[in-house]
């Protein structure tokens, strides 16, 4: 079953084309990790997976209410306790039981304390525990395992493969090894090439047209 | 939904003076008017109902541009935006706790700076029932300005530009209520006007709102 | 002609705008000029108002422009909304400023009537005070355009606010009366009532009223064709940006 198809998309980040012709699928149980430089797109790509952006071209296939997207933000109120965070998140996609979630994240001892007070790592995990709290099966990820230690990094992979064996999926942009298998899309190919397009504006205006009119 | 409203009136206890701070700035404001007006009641008396009701106003606009921008900041309104609740109704329970942070608290301290400023005794009722009624307006159209200025260097400032205008009916509506009534006149056709905008505020807004937060978010 | 909407595309706006626009401009200031040199010179002093009354064949052209402006950019915001032409919020943009100036014009020019009129520069009369409320949206909808670096989301949001702003610019307008003639029983002297203006001071003055929507038409495609032209620089600064 696909839970998430593209068909020629072309994505695009403050008016400049960024990505085109991106072609995939990703069924329950896969994953698929994005890599490019800097800069190449990813994140606009994620954004627009997530619903957050259109696509300038082509089309994406999925239910939004399968989605959960994290991004570099993890959406935290620093006044909140860990708890409250969690159940916050938890209550707004529907659930009730956030246990599971903090134990996974190794987050229990912490439950009382405020989010403010949390260090980065510990910060990045209670973010990633938010998207077990979702129950939605696909999780569209940037940079999940930014300012995580070798530890946490293992609970988190352990999370991933714990929600693809429940026929889970995901899509990630990441540059470490997460020691599982995993499709790679390659976004280099993809980086629009500059000539073809730019939108209305920088094309169609090689005559001249500033010939004196006043 | 009621999570949201749950955690929006915690946050806003938590942050510490976040019931406090619009009080404190109506209260001085109420208090610096007979500064600059001079002593005399009677002239206080007849200014009373617009000073209040600016006030109130003011006091308002003070706390709007932290409706969306926190939020924004901290990557919330992203995760909203992708999560199963309608960014309308997110707009409209941002707006609430707004409103139960700022505007309630405005009605009932606005009767007690009444008697500072010599207000007409047949104006309390009416000072009391336009600001219930008027605020929730200022709420859900200052959530509209915090909508359209979200993620802007200097929102701020520009927010206050955008919204105060829009703010003129409400202001004309309840202020001229609490005039008539402290003069015994007929009050049922302003009041009317204001809940009407009031309900339309609440009605259509958030949907302005949202899309202007989706089109702030791509 | 295929359809109407080709004549927004930027390429053909520019095309068939660079032949309109100087005579659209020499029309505009002809007939202007005609309009205002009639009114001013060849028409009889009221007998009322005296030469006071000249001040109208500015003051009512530029009021009027300065209300259809924004409606015009009501309009051209909803078309970009819709069929999301660039024109078409270009223009919009393009016509706020003009709305300003002719809002402060109007103002300016009924403040200096009212001195004569009423003895005093400035009068909260219902209509003077809307006009007033009509320079504040306009600031707003300038000051929005300003802020915001990225052109799509500008055009976007000001859109937006423009729709919201109309409705309560409406609203203003129908509270500002309500409000003035509420506790201040006839204190409206309205200024414009045109049940004495007598056929002599009327012809003129339409005359110069064409000359100012000529004048009008004029400003905005010109600045219409301007923001093109930036918005064909952002372009191009964008993609040499990407390349380099």
């Amino acid at each position: 079953m696909s839970l998430l198809s593209t068909t020629n998309l072309s994505v695009t980040r403050g008016g400049i084309p960024v990505l085109e012709r991106l072609t995939f699928t990703l069924s329950a149980g896969e994953v698929l990790v994005l890599r490019g430089p800097n800069g190449s797109g990813k994140t606009t790509l994620l954004r627009t997976l997530a619903g957050l952006q259109t696509p300038s071209q082509g089309q994406v296939h999925v239910d939004p209410d399968h989605i959960a997207y994290a991004a570099h933000a993890d959406g935290l109120k620093s006044t909140l306790t860990v708890s409250e965070n969690l159940k916050f998140w938890a209550g707004v996609y529907g659930q009730t039981d956030i246990q599971p979630a903090l134990a996974a994240f190794d987050l229990t001892r912490l439950t009382g304390r405020a989010a403010g007070n949390l260090s980065a790592g510990q910060k990045r995990r209670l973010g990633l525990a938010r998207l077990l709290v979702t129950g939605r099966p696909l999780w569209i990820l940037d940079e999940p395992t930014v300012s995580l230690d070798a530890s946490s990094v293992a609970l988190f992979a352990a999370a991933v493969q714990q929600h693809l064996a429940t026929g889970g999926a995901m899509i990630v942009a990441t540059h470490i090894d997460l020691g599982f298998e995993a499709q790679v899309l390659d976004v280099t190919p993809h980086r629009a090439k500059l000539a073809s397009q730019s939108g209305d504006f920088a094309t169609g205006f090689d005559s001249d047209e500033d010939g004196a009119f006043l | 939904m009621i999570r949201l409203l749950q955690r929006d009136l915690i946050l806003a206890l938590r942050a510490g003076g976040g019931f406090g701070l619009g009080l404190g700035f109506f209260l001085i404001l109420v208090t610096l008017v007979p500064f600059g007006i001079g002593p005399n009641s009677e002239r206080l008396a007849a200014i009373a109902p617009g000073i209040l009701w600016l006030g109130a106003l003011l006091a308002c606009l003070l706390s709007l541009d932290r409706i969306f921008a926190l939020d924004y900041e901290d990557g919330s309104l992203d995760l909203l935006a992708t999560a199963p609740v309608p960014l309308e109704g997110v707009v409209a329970m941002k707006a609430l706790a707004h409103w139960i942070t700022t505007g309630l608290p405005l009605v009932i301290a606005a009767p007690i700076l009444g008697v500072l400023l010599h207000l007409e005794t047949a104006a309390y009722l009416w000072l009391i029932v336009t600001l219930l009624i008027g605020t929730p307006a200022l709420s859900f159209i200052g959530a509209f300005g915090a909508a359209i200025t979200v993620g802007l260097k200097r929102g701020g400032l520009l927010m206050s530009l955008l919204v105060l205008p829009l703010y003129i009916p409400t202001l004309i509506f309840g202020a001229e209520v609490v005039r008539r009534g402290a003069l015994g006149f007929e009050v049922a056709t302003p009041l009317m006007m204001q809940a009407a905008i009031t309900a339309g505020a609440i009605a259509l807004l958030p949907f302005a709102a949202a899309a202007a937060i989706r089109i702030a978010l791509r | 002609m295929a359809s109407l909407w080709e004549w927004a595309n930027p390429h053909k706006f520019m095309t068939w705008t660079a032949k309109a626009l100087p005579i659209i401009s020499i029309a505009a200031a002809v007939v202007t000029v005609i309009g205002l040199i009639w009114g001013f010179f060849f028409t009889p002093d009221d007998y009322r108002q005296g030469a006071t009354i000249k001040i109208f064949y500015i003051h009512v052209p530029t009021a009027m422009i300065a209300i259809n402006a924004w409606l015009m950019m009501l309009i051209a915001s909803l078309i970009w909304l819709i069929r999301r032409h660039h024109v078409s919020v270009l223009a919009a943009k393009a016509a706020a400023p003009v709305g300003l100036i002719m809002t402060l014009i109007a103002l300016a020019t009924g403040a200096i009537w009212g001195k004569p009129m009423w003895g005093t520069y400035w009068e909260w009369d219902p209509r003077l005070t809307s006009f007033l409320i009509l320079f504040l949206f306009y600031l707003g909808y300038l000051a929005l355009w300003e802020a915001i670096e990225d052109p799509d989301t500008a055009a976007d949001l000001t859109s937006v606010l423009c729709l919201v702003g109309s409705v309560f610019a409406l609203l203003s307008r129908y509270a500002v009366n309500f409000w003035n003639q509420g506790l201040h029983q006839g204190a409206s002297l309205s200024l414009d009532k045109q049940e004495n203006v007598a056929d002599v001071f009327w012809y003129p003055a339409l005359v110069a009223l064409f000359g100012f929507v000529l004048m009008f038409v004029a400003l905005v495609l010109l600045r219409t064709r301007t923001e093109i032209r930036k918005r064909r620089v952002h372009a191009i600064e964008l993609r040499e940006r990407v390349q380099g």
